[in-house]
């Protein structure tokens, strides 16, 4: 009996000492909980892990909130809604994070966002592009910060018009992301520009797109100009196979995202010139805060930011600065300080919108072009998101009044 | 679209169809000898590509590319010999599918490994020295090295087939796909011949992966991408035929091409967007061949395998024993809300163990006494979780009444699906199932109006008093066990013993009387209506649901919960199920490499309990009783 009993002892004290230790590192800290696709999408999401760790130790080294030293726990939302609302759960209820950010996947964001409505936790989605996590899905305790895919089709908009082509071919991943792109596109463009065309629409699965059957039928189709969805992987086989076959000569190629350093360098020497794009041509950006942000990320991780790294670092940040307004982490106190919480970003100033949601923070748009055997950004300039939004009366049509 | 656009987009076909071909042959080489189903070949696709870039990205020039290429080739058969004679080697004796379980684990470390040496970013290698620039042909541009891919595609088929007709390995390599334990029992080394062709089917992989550096990004997805393809085609094509192999890749790469030339086209009352069918071209045409050519195109019967795994012992009853610890984990589960009050995500945990358990439960029904290895079992998930959950978005429906649609719908669609796959075997089956599952996956998908596409449905909430966690966990302890308890209720009744009975010999169950396809489609459906139930009881838990809830992973994850319990018995995939899931949740959460520490442990069990976990305890309980 005795070692038995002696056994059972130790462990039992060891369990009183550990939940000690928590209970006393929950006085110290504010946790927060953040899901991402860090195994799915780890070009993207690599410098952004690294971006916000950036912040969180900014933050603490400043005294952190509150009195109170910022925790981050991250976990992989294995890029899938259902796992996600579990890992979710678990940094809710385990963890008892003060509130959740992250997710990459538009689908995703939007099943976080509906579970962060359900269980009253506040929720900053960082990447997802959907519109619907702002606008028909939108709730309370939702918050988003990057450009979503209205506002950055918007951005590219004045370029396209002033481009004045009539016949149009249209190529996006065909789910969530790419479809909105697609669909806000054409009806942007179809209201400055009545007689456009649109002669083709390939929608290809995600990851696999066949891109010489692809390139080949939108060269068919002659059109003057081609809209671009396609990233990562899709994008570089796309630009080969496009290149090769000679199938942007003479047209205009509006696309998005394509000028962010995640999609664009892998393209090294064979980056299309001329595409009108939204991106981040992070070397090229001479603002103090901007400066401030590459010196000190190229310091600490010796190697160049991207933008998922400007999103992570302005995700903390923006967590920080809504719990120091709140003056404390309940969920309807951080729902409020969010509304209208202003911020100094690497991209200047911007703030979350009261009546959506939406943060202003914008993009970069501008034209590709090679220098030095690589890929960058032209011509470019800062698009505040403000200033392509649509106006209230038609955001409160699309957005249920849910606060 | 013109006769010259037309045309060309079959030349363009025609390279992507070598592309299908080569990582296809080697799966179907390794499948006909070794009646292995190796869910890594996609991961050896994906090391060449990575392999190949490095050689032309650090030897670089012709040399590097093309020398690289074949260079590549050699390294990836060298890692599939090793991969044969570390792993697999020792567990042929295990029951059929457990190497399934093992190569799903190497795709696991493999990726993790690729992840680690190269780097998370998507590497594009140079373009093909010497074939950087286009021919011009009908008016068009065709990249030269797209020309030589297409013709590539024959001349390694040529040689497949001198190799197969004209060697003595070629020989051997036939009749080990007819009759390998004849070719044994003949005097022929096996191991040696099992060796070999592994290492030459990874090469081809390997090769076919190096092919594409010049097309392709390098990327940590291609993995599994490339095993769907390759499993498509070789089903499609006929199991260990290599001209079918071709054939079915030309097939599926026209379809494909022909798709996207035809672009949006207008049918007067509506419009349908060809391209969008890129999803499930390849799926569409494997179900319409399996059903009219059940054994693929230039398939044959498979021969009955003399099976070398130890034969399965019959099923009993439950011992009293087992009764009492049920019951005691019964009540254990029945005082958890109470028991987790200071930590209640084990209550979010064991809700999402106990919907893993009905869903493993419910596909080992057909799987182990059915003896029908369904690929596709979550398909019946996602028909449940989607049955309930747009039940409620469309018709407003309370929970009760959607969970009651939510089997019924998987019924229905089990009965459908299941009329066409029992009439098949071993791994026609399991392709023709996946091949359905795909096609439900990509029917949810595309069908944006009634099932919203990509983003699925949310906000379907269960209402008050399901709303805690521990009201909800109680209905679904209740449910899952109801479900364990009628599903072994009906093993021991006639019904299980004709099902058990049709899958020991089919001939001679006929001959007593028994009408074996009917009792085996029967089985298909309970399965797939017990299956729903999960999938309805997911729904709720999770308050979305998408058309992930029915892609292959979870398929996957349901046979390796299976497998990992063991396949023959009956407690296994309650075990393999809890075991997996609290796996995946606690593993997820140690380290960025989760998924190498997943496959990890997975191997580890593979190679200590090659019959399962319980397979394992029950030896454990025997010898201790023998002795």
């Amino acid at each position: 009996m005795r070692p038995m009993h002696h056994w059972l002892r130790r462990v039992l004290v060891g369990a009183c000492a550990a939940a000690v230790a928590a209970s006393a590192s929950a006085q110290q800290t504010i946790k927060i909980g953040d899901l991402s696709s860090y195994k799915a999408f780890p070009a993207f999401l690599d410098p952004y892990r690294k971006g916000w760790e950036m912040a969180v130790d900014e933050i603490n080294s400043k005294g952190g909130v509150l009195g109170k030293k910022l925790e981050v726990i991250a976990r992989d939302d294995g890029a899938n809604p259902g796992e996600a609302v579990r890992v979710a759960e678990e940094l809710v209820t385990r963890e008892g994070v003060a509130m959740l950010t992250g997710t990459f996947l538009s689908n995703v964001g939007l099943a976080v966002a509906n579970f962060a409505g359900q269980k009253k936790v506040v929720f900053l989605a960082s990447e997802p592009l959907t519109d619907k996590i702002t606008w028909e899905n939108g709730n309370k305790y939702t918050f988003r910060l990057r450009a979503s895919t209205y506002m950055q089709v918007a951005m590219l908009m004045p370029a396209t018009v002033e481009a004045h082509k009539k016949r149009w071919a249209l190529v996006y991943p065909n789910f969530e992301y790419g479809q909105a792109a697609a669909a806000a596109f054409k009806k942007l463009l179809k209201e400055k520009q009545p007689d456009v065309e649109f002669v083709t629409e390939q929608a290809t699965p995600l990851g696999k797109v066949d891109a010489g059957a692809v390139a080949q039928a939108i060269d068919d189709a002659k059109p003057d100009g081609i809209f671009n969805v396609l990233f990562g992987g899709d994008l570089a086989k796309f630009v080969r196979e496009g290149n090769t076959r000679g199938i942007f000569k003479n047209r205009t190629v509006v696309s998005l995202l394509s000028g962010e350093p995640e999609y664009l360098d892998p393209l090294k020497d064979e980056a299309p010139v001329g595409w009108i794009v939204t991106g981040y041509p992070w070397d090229k950006i001479k603002t103090k805060e901007h400066l401030a942000f590459v010196t000190a990320y190229q310091k600490r991780f010796n190697d160049y930011p991207r933008l998922g790294a400007v999103v992570g670092y302005v995700t903390m940040k923006s967590v920080a600065a809504a719990i120091a307004k709140a003056k404390s982490t309940d969920a309807d106190h951080l729902a409020a300080a969010f509304k209208g919480l202003k911020l100094d970003g690497p991209f200047g100033p911007f703030y979350f919108r009261a009546i959506d949601h939406q943060s202003t923070m914008g993009a970069y748009v501008g034209k590709i072009a090679l220098e030095n055997g690589r890929g960058t950004m032209v011509d470019f300039s800062y698009v505040d998101g403000a200033s392509v939004m649509p106006s209230d009366s038609e955001v409160r049509k699309l957005r249920p009044a849910t606060d | 679209m013109t006769l010259n656009a037309l045309l060309f987009q079959a030349l363009n076909g025609l390279s992507s169809a070598s592309g299908l071909f080569f990582v296809a042959v080697g799966l179907s080489l390794i499948f006909g000898v070794s009646r292995i189903i190796n869910i890594a070949h996609g991961s050896l696709y994906m090391l060449g590509t990575y392999i190949a870039y490095s050689f032309a990205t650090h030897v670089g020039g012709g040399l590097g590319f093309w020398g690289g290429i074949v260079a590549t080739a050699v390294l990836v058969g060298l890692i599939g010999g090793l991969i044969e004679i570390l792993l697999l080697r020792r567990i042929y004796r295990a029951p059929e599918l457990f190497q399934l379980l093992a190569t799903f684990a190497l795709v696991l470390v493999i990726n993790d490994a690729t992840l680690a040496i190269w780097g998370p970013e998507d590497l594009f290698g140079p373009r093909a020295p010497g074939l950087r620039g286009a021919v011009e042909l009908l008016g068009r541009h065709l990249p030269s090295y797209d020309l030589f891919l297409g013709a590539l595609g024959p001349v390694v088929l040529v040689i497949l087939h001198m190799i197969l007709a004209r060697t003595r390995f070629g020989r051997l390599v036939r009749a080990a796909t007819q009759d390998r334990e004849m070719l044994g029992a003949l005097g022929v080394n096996q191991t040696l011949l099992f060796t070999s062709v592994f290492a030459l089917g990874a090469a081809l992989a390997g090769f076919g992966g190096a092919l594409q550096v010049a097309r392709e990004p390098a990327n940590l997805a291609t993995d599994l991408t490339a095993l769907g393809d390759a499993f498509v085609v070789v089903v499609v094509g006929g199991m260990g035929s290599i001209t079918g192999a071709y054939l079915a890749a030309v097939i599926i790469a026209e379809v494909k091409a022909i798709c996207i030339g035809l672009g949006t086209v207008d049918f007067g009352l509506f419009s349908l967007n060809f391209s969008k069918l890129t999803l499930v071209a390849e799926f569409l045409v494997m179900a319409v061949v399996l059903i009219a050519r059940p054994y693929g195109l230039l398939g044959r019967a498979q021969a009955t395998v003399r099976t070398i795994a130890e034969p399965e012992e019959p099923i009993r009853p439950a011992s009293s024993s087992l009764t009492a610890s049920a019951a005691v984990v019964f009540a254990l589960l029945l005082a958890l809300p109470w028991l987790a009050r200071s930590s209640p995500y084990l209550l979010v945990l064991g809700i999402d163990v106990l919907i893993a358990v009905i869903f493993a439960v419910s596909l080992h029904f057909i799987a182990g006494p059915g003896g029908m290895h369904s690929f596709g079992h979550a398909a019946y998930f996602g028909l449940g979780a989607y049955g309930a959950a747009l039940l409620v978005k469309w018709c407003g429906a309370t929970m009760g009444l959607a969970l009651i649609a939510a089997p019924l719908v998987a019924l229905f669609g089990a009965l459908m699906f299941g009329w066409f796959s029992v009439r098949l075997s071993g791994v026609y089956l399991a392709m023709l199932t996946l091949a359905f599952a795909q096609i439900v996956w990509a029917t949810v998908f595309q069908w944006e109006a009634l099932t919203g596409g990509s983003n699925g449905v949310i906000g379907i909430w269960p209402p008050p008093p399901f709303d805690q966690a521990n009201t909800y966990f109680w209905l679904t302890l209740v449910l899952a066990v109801g479900a364990v308890l009628s599903l072994r209720r009906l093993l021991f009744a006639p019904f299980g013993y004709a099902m058990r009975a049709g899958r020991d010999s089919a001939l001679r169950a006929e001959a007593i009387g028994i009408d074996v396809k009917r009792v085996h489609w029967l089985a298909f459906a309970i399965a797939g209506a017990v299956g729903g139930v999960a999938g309805g009881l997911f729904a709720f838990a999770k308050g979305s649901i998408s058309p992930e809830t029915i892609h292959v992973g979870r398929s996957i994850d349901g046979l390796v919960m299976v497998l990992l319990g063991g396949i023959q018995t009956l407690t296994g995939p309650v075990v393999g199920a809890t075991v997996f899931a609290v796996l995946q949740d606690t593993v997820m959460r140690q380290t960025e490499y989760w998924r190498a520490l997943l496959g990890g442990i997975i191997l580890l069990l593979v190679l200590a309990f090659p019959g399962g976990i319980v397979g394992a305890v029950m030896r454990l309980v025997g010898k201790a009783r023998a002795s």
